[in-house]
């Protein structure tokens, strides 16, 4: 009887965790991959209208456009009235035929009839602004646009 | 001299470091993923072009004044009223359509002042330059989801079947379309551009005065 009960005598062995940082290494691997770091640093005030109706954005053939109060650090260069943003600068609104064509130009062939433009601007701008930003589109038949909103629940 | 190997160096804090660079990268990233109401502008027209007469009773006019204040069809509204308006206006189905069918699919009050078929029904957003842009994407937001109503309440009548567990049927066959989008899918693309062309959007929004 002894010779079977020895056997099933003893402490658990304790689980190797010598894989353990390949484990973690793998995770980091992944996360360090899926990181996108912003491209664009926000100069504008930028709070986006709320809305349930939303698609989503195919971020391939889109190209932004922000508007708004320029932030803080940049008031007492540029005021506080609304502005346009493109890339990293402000821009007027001359500018956004130039710099739209190009971000289409630089497009893959086959998305470019299906280009969007992504209009990221603060809830608290004239809309004014934004239809003359959609003018200037408009003159350059870049007809696809997104108002990117954030999203509520739609049964609230 | 004394041959002397090196000393192993100890891996044992390894795992501590790559956990702090993990919960690094974990704290930084953002998946973010944009959304948004998704539109068309029109085309800018040939400025010799006849200007097509539309009656007054197919025009859904919709304006939007500097203060945010809402005016629909020469009356005040609250922003909360908007949809079931719009609906009805699009669903109304008094008349014919160019063809000269009747609107069969339409449930509205067949009222003969309002819109004679959705094919006709345009919807006019006017704004203000200084009108809030929040204001405007909810206003915006509720005339899409009129549409939207409307498809996915067709969607749900003529496919409903191929759909029993889903309420928004045309926003399922939306997705289904995105999910697969390299096998294309011939019957289902016809059918979401049957919904389209029952309810077509026609939101027109003139340039602000």
């Amino acid at each position: 009887m002894s010779k079977f009960k020895n056997k099933k005598k003893g402490d658990l062995p304790a689980i190797s965790t010598a894989s353990l940082p390949d484990i973690v290494f793998m995770l980091l691997f992944f996360f360090m991959v899926a990181t996108v770091m912003r491209d664009n640093t926000l100069m504008v005030k930028n709070e986006l209208p709320n809305a349930d109706q939303v698609e989503k954005l195919s971020k391939d053939r889109t190209t932004f456009i922000y508007a708004g109060k320029p932030s803080e650090g940049f008031k007492s260069k540029y005021g506080e009235l609304p502005r346009i943003q493109i890339n990293d600068a402000f821009v007027g609104i001359e500018s956004v035929q130039l710099a739209v064509t190009e971000a289409r130009n630089a497009l893959r062939e086959e998305l470019q009839d299906k280009f969007v433009v992504a209009l990221k601007v603060d809830k608290e701008t004239n809309a004014g602004l934004v239809s003359d930003i959609k003018q200037e589109l408009r003159k350059i038949n870049a007809l696809k646009l997104m108002y990117v909103t954030t999203v509520r629940n739609p049964n609230e | 001299m004394a041959k002397r190997s090196a000393p192993e160096v100890n891996a044992g804090s390894m795992a501590d470091i790559a956990f702090l660079l993990l919960i690094f990268f974990l704290v930084t990233t953002t998946i973010e993923k944009d959304k948004g109401i998704l539109r068309s502008l029109p085309p800018i027209e040939p400025p010799d072009e006849e200007n097509v007469v539309i009656k007054q009773k197919n025009l859904f006019v919709v304006l939007l004044n500097r203060n945010d204040q809402l005016l629909v069809e020469d009356e005040l509204m609250q922003l909360k009223d908007l949809r079931k308006a719009t609906i009805e206006f699009l669903d109304n189905g008094g008349d014919v359509d160019g063809e000269g069918n009747p609107c069969d699919y339409c449930q509205g009050k067949r009222d003969p002042s309002s819109s004679d078929h959705p094919d006709k029904a345009i919807i006019s957003l006017q704004h203000d330059r200084e009108t809030t842009y929040g204001k405007y994407i909810e206003v915006q937001n509720e005339l899409v989801a009129a549409y939207n109503f409307l498809r996915n309440r067709e969607a749900k009548r003529l496919y409903g079947s191929s759909y029993p567990e889903v309420d928004d049927v045309y926003f399922a066959m939306l997705a289904e379309k995105e999910k697969n989008q390299f096998k294309r899918d011939e019957q289902l693309e016809e059918r979401i551009a049957k919904i389209k062309t029952m309810y077509p959007m026609k939101l027109s929004e003139a340039e602000p005065k």
